[in-house]
């Protein structure tokens, strides 16, 4: 039809979303980049070409950066077994027989958490973390253990500790329900068959539903790497990177360079790292979901 | 035979177990928030494990009128229109894309697309420059813009999707009867990619309800800040006056609790769809 070549039409339709994308998206990337090799301050015109040296400063301060990378780097290690992994295998379980009339109960309620915004969830959890008022350690206490008084938040071997529990508890569920739609679309005649060719219940799991979700346990694994890399709100709300900086990591780092220390070079050095991570997550994804084809 | 059922029956019930056990460390977390804002500030600090003696609903009448009101006009108008800018630009990207005949068609698309591999993360500090020398920053806009941008790439990519499986030949009688390319847009595409626009609402709804980092960075003002910020004022602003904070939380959190119940289905078709964590 002639219509659909009509130039006039296609500029008009495409504009909005080409423009917004190239001046939010595309043009600050770039500036990042560009702004990375400066040394400047948030309300002074000034800025000195320093080429590397933001990031030689990161990297240099060996006992923080190795600090960031560990803390970001158990988010992804824990997220991956707890959200990748026990999810599927949850979905699995809610997908047999006896559980089918429970299902949507269990479903929905493991999913609430997500839909939570994330402010909410750690401020709650600072309540249940708090060592006078919280209910983790009265518990712990009311089960015999009178002396027990961890500082959870305030003690530095615990808190980054503390904000990845919270992520599990949150998103568990999530990566669950996908999970399980992914494992309703398997033909069901396949789990009938190996069940009567006498394969137990693991062994069907193990030799149908793992290969079988192959693609989709990848996608999940994928995806909650991306978000280990730049998590940022549980982490500002609940410790603020602290105490000193033993629940730093890549974003609360970025955050406190810019927004606290007013050097928004450092800051954008920090962008740059997190962009590289995650456009190697991201671009992965893309692949493994073929979101690029038709 | 036997002993082998009777094995499976204890997995069953362990199984079982698992779930209730996982359920509760979920649900009781949530109810104490319900429960502890209806307590009295002494009864908060003395029987945390307690029901309160007399609910003291007041305390959401206080959160709202002292604290959520004010930022709750925000995040809807700012969750509004993100969701109405993000819905339109994307349909109208994906009907160029799936239904018309150009050379840079898939550059286009791929153009859109790439924007699922920068995380806003990465565009913190220069958006908040940027914003700056637009005056924008510290504006209603300065979290539409933002919000609106990073949903058109996943946004595009549902509703494109969408419009592919569809068939054309509605749409092409309606030229051959002279209607122009606006009319067959709005009058007949999207009525009809209504289900996955829901999908996509939806979703676009929650992250920008529900975010944070720009909400802390580019809005200073009181007047402009969203929910999630002003939670975290509100903690300053009440003292330990717990209780209502509670009352705070849990208003908030219920909004997208109910859209949820209610929108279920559309929730989770677009959630996996794209498998596309906010």
């Amino acid at each position: 039809m002639k219509v659909y070549r009509d130039k006039r039409i296609i500029i008009l339709y495409l504009f909005p979303a080409i423009a917004l994308m190239a001046l939010f998206v595309y043009y600050p990337l770039v500036q990042s980049i560009v702004f990375s090799l400066f040394k400047w301050a948030s309300f002074s015109p000034e800025k000195q070409w320093v080429g590397f040296y933001n990031y030689h400063l990161i990297v240099s301060d060996t006992a923080t950066f190795f600090t960031i990378l560990r803390n970001n780097f158990f988010y992804a290690v824990v997220s991956t077994i707890f959200q990748a992994g026990l999810g599927l295998v949850f979905a699995a379980c809610l997908e047999e027989k006896f559980m089918r009339g429970t299902q949507p109960f269990f479903r929905t309620v493991l999913f609430i958490p997500s839909l939570i915004a994330m402010t909410v969830i750690a401020m709650l959890w600072q309540f249940m973390y708090d060592p006078n008022i919280g209910m983790i350690n009265q518990a712990i206490q009311a089960l015999g253990f009178k002396d027990f008084n961890a500082q959870w938040l305030g003690d530095s071997n615990l808190s980054i500790w503390c904000c990845i529990i919270v992520s599990q508890w949150q998103y568990i569920g999530y990566c669950m329900m996908l999970d399980l739609v992914g494992i309703q679309k398997i033909d069901g005649e396949l789990f009938e068959a190996a069940t009567i060719d006498g394969a137990t219940r693991p062994q069907v799991f193990r030799y149908i539903t793992l290969p079988l979700m192959k693609e989709s346990i990848l996608v999940t694994t994928v995806v909650t790497i991306l978000g280990s890399v730049k998590v940022f709100t549980e982490v500002y709300v609940m410790t603020a990177g602290g105490p000193g900086r033993s629940s730093e990591v890549l974003a609360t780092a970025m955050y406190r360079a810019a927004f606290k220390n007013d050097e928004m070079g450092v800051a954008c050095a920090y962008a740059i790292m997190i962009f590289v991570l995650t456009f190697i997550c991201a671009a992965l994804q893309l692949k493994l979901s073929h979101t690029g084809e038709e | 035979m036997f002993a082998k059922k009777i094995g499976s029956n204890a997995w069953k019930v362990f199984i079982f177990l698992l779930f209730a056990v996982y359920a509760f460390a979920i649900i009781y977390p949530l109810s104490w928030m319900i429960i502890s804002s209806l307590k009295t500030n002494t009864e908060f600090f003395t029987s945390p494990w307690g029901l309160p003696a007399q609910p003291q609903w007041h305390h959401y009448y206080e959160a709202v009128k002292y604290g959520v009101a004010a930022y709750f006009f925000n995040s809807v108008f700012i969750t509004l229109a993100s969701v109405l800018f993000s819905v339109l630009f994307s349909s109208m990207a994906s009907y160029i894309i799936t239904r018309f005949d150009f050379k840079l068609k898939n550059a286009a698309f791929l153009f859109i697309l790439g924007g699922l591999m920068i995380s806003p993360e990465v565009t913190l500090v220069s958006l908040f420059k940027l914003e700056q020398s637009l005056h924008v920053y510290n504006t209603h806009w300065a979290l539409i813009i933002p919000y609106t941008v990073f949903r058109i790439p996943f946004t595009t990519f549902l509703i494109r999707s969408y419009m592919l499986s569809l068939p054309k030949a509605v749409e092409e009688s309606a030229y051959i009867d002279g209607c122009s390319t606006f009319k067959v847009f709005s009058r007949i595409v999207m009525p009809i990619c209504k289900p996955i626009i829901a999908s996509a609402a939806l979703l676009t709804a929650m992250t920008s309800w529900n975010e944070f980092m720009f909400a802390l960075v580019f809005v200073e003002s009181e007047k402009y800040k969203t929910i999630p910020i002003g939670l975290m004022n509100l903690k300053g602003q009440f003292g330990t006056n717990y209780p209502r904070l509670m009352a705070a939380l849990v208003v908030s959190a219920s909004v997208m609790i109910i859209l949820f119940l209610c929108f279920q289905k559309q929730f989770v078709r677009g959630l996996t769809a794209g498998s596309v964590k906010g």
